[in-house]
């Protein structure tokens, strides 16, 4: 309204001023009244004590409807589950249970509560806290994506289709207080990892009923984890701040941390640079371009997580029925061409699909580079030398480093098989939509793993996994997923996962892996320490230490 | 003005529903078919378009709507309704606008007068030379310009950001340029034409001073072009701009235009669409009642 009436008021204003210089100072005065105006909005408030570049704007902060890992960052600075992430390695540590045990036969878990954990508002935190919000996650009105990480509880699955009505009957119990029994579907070995994950954080119920989606705007808003919600101002920042109250609060390191919404890459690296903030984190707004520059620089710090990308092919389609095609495909890709001129930012070839970093696990072997082969499987199947191969589209999600890697894909199959590949470029919407409905011959894919187990990998492509779209439907692949996961001694599991991922990259190969992403992130290492770098690629924010206060942030405020 | 909204509102409905992929289509597909299911039926996916539509304006389904001036949760940003996001956001993007605005007419307009009164002079051609500069380079190149030299090399202003006076320079002249330029050559149109027409001849033959000249009479009528395009430009600033709110990281609305459409969420982009066709028709309206005010030639019933 201000403007408007800057505008009104200056029409006019050439008018009643006839003489020329008074017209103009008119203007004047009123653009300086409008830049006053603006001055006078400008804020002042407290510096933060760390200030991170976290990603794109958040969807939401809500732990059951979380998807986006950034986001989820965020979420675990506020809410915590009955296990957490330990800083250093990302395995399951004890989070507001501080114990458990576990039956024999790896089904039934008891978690016992902390008696002072408590709400940042004071009321304390109990089990049934744990059954409301596990239940809100799988509730059909709540609609979470997520909520596949508690089908593993038992009746979860039946709950949230709604065959099952009644919640009583999902296997999760308050005994007393601070008592919690969990029945499981079968033996999970992952199940405490889960309970570390977001989705199966303890959220406020009393608020989540009073306010509704908009519960997070609530003030004072009631969080389970180590920091308070300050304020969340959109695309500006999201503000925490240490929660006095917490169990732990002698080990959360600082007072107030900034979460600074990104858009651009260059934006987001200026920044930085110029100490307006300790850390970047996100990989989308570090400039790829850029990375060959900033990669020798001792505050760019890269490691290994789990994240694989790879290619589906479409098996209800001819000639990708054919496992001599898929193969022949698979063996002229040039993984460490890919990695080494167009990713470049440390990235492994993969030849299988879940990375290396597992304690637990090491994958089969998988093909690696072997045009010769390729091209006999090719002539087998009846295309000796790329003749009559039908032509064939890549679906790729629009962006730089996808559109090389399509290109260098093309040129290495058309090269060395002969075969015509088309480009098909598809803005993000609908590329997940053309994959999901199966409308591709071969399509870029990645994954990124979201708890320490190959399962988080494996799963997704027995026969019914909402998330396999390739068509490759196979029962040994899924009783060999089950059987794995039912196996209650490690070594014994492995050898029976590793007979499953063969058959998935080695044997049938709906899939093949391309390489393994490799993580980046920047903070000055004689500023900030207490940043690990884990499979999970998770930090938790209540273990980083400023050591020194930046100048630059406070000059700004 | 209601029926043009309207009209509005329903187009912008039905191209942005008939767009290809949806508001929930990610990387990963929710947990089963029915979770799927049940996050469209939350937010009635699933219904045929013309009752969503019908539920969007609020005289169906029960619920808040257009009509009330619920523009409806956001899709994308699922804490917050789109009201939220405007009320918030909004008044960023005008402040910039407003601001650039100003910068555009106090750097325009005087260049435009300049170029008039030196009518095929070399400073004509200087004046020209620069407008035209002003609104050839895009903002997308100026502005890592500036802000490699003045933010990154000099130090003299911050890189990015919102909040103080300081950060607040650097996107408004980025902003404000290239229609400097264009408010310049109106300016310098108008004014030139003006001055030869008969009421200045006129004028000048009654011995008014050329000072008298230019500002008692000639000015009021070349600004007019001016004034007819500071409507929409207006609306277009205060609206808020992805470039420039991108690249300098400003909280504005102008972010959330793109995005909305690129996340396909309906609800946003709907209501985005309606605040800028509600900002274009006022001001436009606010323009033909000024013409009338510059000029007593026009004359409204």
């Amino acid at each position: 309204m201000k403007v408007l009436a800057s505008v009104l008021g200056k029409l006019p204003g050439t008018l009643r001023f006839k003489k020329g210089p008074r017209a103009l100072s008119a203007v004047a005065s009123v653009s300086s009244l409008v830049v006053f105006l603006f001055l006078g909005c400008s804020r002042s408030e407290p510096k933060a004590d760390l200030v991170i570049i976290n990603g794109a704007e958040p969807g939401t902060l809500d732990p059951a409807l979380v998807s986006v890992q950034a986001d989820s960052r965020i979420v675990r600075a506020l809410f915590e589950g009955l296990t957490r992430l330990d800083p250093k390695t990302a395995s399951a540590i004890p989070g507001l249970a501080e114990r458990w045990e576990i039956s024999p036969d790896g089904i039934n878990y008891t978690f016992h509560l902390r008696t002072n954990a408590v709400w940042s508002t004071g009321e304390p935190i109990t089990t049934a806290d744990v059954v409301y919000s596990w239940l809100r996650v799988l509730d059909p009105m709540t609609a979470s994506e997520y909520a596949g990480q508690l089908f593993f509880v038992k009746n979860a699955e039946e709950f949230s289709s709604g065959k099952l009505k009644n919640p009583a009957q999902v296997g999760v119990k308050a005994i007393d207080p601070y008592t919690l029994q969990v029945e499981l579907v079968g033996p999970t070995p992952f199940f405490a990892d889960l309970c570390a994950f977001q989705t199966l954080a303890v959220v406020p119920r009393k608020t989540i009923e009073r306010y509704g989606d908009r519960w997070l705007m609530a003030k004072p808003l009631p969080t389970s984890g180590p920091y308070t919600l300050d304020f969340w101002r959109l695309l500006d920042k999201i503000r925490v701040r240490k929660n006095p109250l917490h169990w732990d609060v002698a080990n959360i390191q600082n007072e107030i941390v900034d979460f600074l919404p990104g858009e651009s890459a260059m934006t987001a690296m200026n920044l930085y640079q110029a100490r307006q903030a300790d850390i970047l984190w996100d990989k989308n707004l570090i400039p790829a371009d850029l990375m060959d520059v900033l990669g020798q620089q001792p505050d760019c710090h890269r490691y290994n997580y789990l994240g694989t990308f790879f290619l589906r092919f479409n098996l209800t389609k001819k000639p990708f029925d054919d496992v001599r095609v898929r193969k022949a495909l698979a063996m002229t890709i040039d993984r460490k061409r890919i990695v080494e001129r167009i990713t470049r930012s440390g990235e492994e070839p993969a030849t299988h699909f879940v990375p290396g970093g597992m304690s637990i696990y090491t994958s089969p072997p998988g093909y690696g580079y072997d045009p010769d082969t390729a091209r006999n499987l090719l002539a087998e199947a009846g295309f000796p030398g790329g003749k009559k191969f039908p032509p064939f589209q890549y679906l790729f999600k629009a962006g730089e480093t996808d559109k090389k890697i399509a290109v260098e894909l093309q040129a290495m199959w058309r090269e060395q098989l002969g075969i015509p590949m088309e480009i098909r470029q598809a803005e993000s919407k609908v590329y997940y939509t053309s994959l999901h409905d199966m409308d591709y011959d071969v399509g870029r894919s990645s994954w990124i793993g979201d708890y320490n187990d190959p399962n988080t990998f494996l799963d997704m492509f027995m026969s019914n996994n909402g998330n396999n779209y390739t068509g490759w439907k196979n029962e040994k692949y899924d009783s060999l997923i089950r059987e794995g996961n039912r196996q209650l001694d490690p070594k014994k599991r492995e050898k029976i996962l590793q007979q499953a991922e063969t058959l998935l990259i080695h044997d049938d190969l709906p899939i093949t892996p391309i390489y393994f992403y490799s993580g980046v992130l920047f903070y000055r290492p004689d500023e900030v320490e207490g940043v690990y770098f884990n499979v999970l690629d998770e930090h938790p924010i209540s273990s980083i230490k400023k050591k020194k206060p930046t100048s630059a942030s406070a000059s700004s405020r | 003005m209601i029926p043009v909204l309207l009209i509005v509102s329903f187009i912008g409905f039905v191209l942005i529903h008939s767009m290809p992929g949806g508001p929930f289509d990610s990387e990963r597909k929710p947990a089963s078919a029915e979770i799927e299911r049940n996050l469209k039926a939350k937010f009635h996916l699933d219904e045929p378009l013309w009752k969503q539509y019908l539920r969007y304006l609020g005289v169906a389904g029960g619920s808040s709507g257009l009509v009330n001036g619920d523009l409806g949760p956001s899709l994308k940003y699922r804490n917050h309704t789109v009201n939220d996001i405007i009320r918030q956001c909004l008044p960023v993007s005008m402040a910039l606008g407003a601001m650039s605005f100003c910068f555009a007419m106090f750097t325009g307009i005087p260049l435009g007068c300049y170029m008039a009164l030196r009518r095929g002079e070399w400073g004509d051609h200087l004046g020209g030379f620069i407008a035209m500069l002003s609104f050839c380079i895009p903002n997308i190149v100026i502005a890592p310009l500036l802000i490699l030299w003045v933010a990154v090399k000099w130090h003299l202003l911050p890189v990015a950001l919102w909040g103080s006076p300081s950060q607040m320079i650097l996107p408004t002249i980025v902003l404000g340029l290239y229609f400097s330029g264009r408010i310049a050559r109106l300016m310098r149109e108008g004014l030139s034409t003006t001055l030869h027409s008969e009421f200045v001849t006129t004028a000048r033959a009654k011995g008014a001073s050329e000072s008298a000249i230019l500002w008692k009479h000639a000015f009021r009528l070349a600004i007019l072009p001016v004034v007819s395009y500071s409507g929409p430009l207006l609306a277009d600033l205060l609206t808020g701009s992805f470039v420039v709110e991108n690249i300098f990281q400003i909280p504005g609305i102008g972010v959330f235009f793109i995005n909305s459409i690129f996340n396909r969420d309906h609800t946003m982009t709907v209501g985005l669409v309606l605040v800028y066709a509600a900002l274009l028709l006022i001001l436009n309206m606010l323009v033909d009642l000024s013409y009338s005010l510059l000029d007593r030639r026009v004359r409204y019933e």
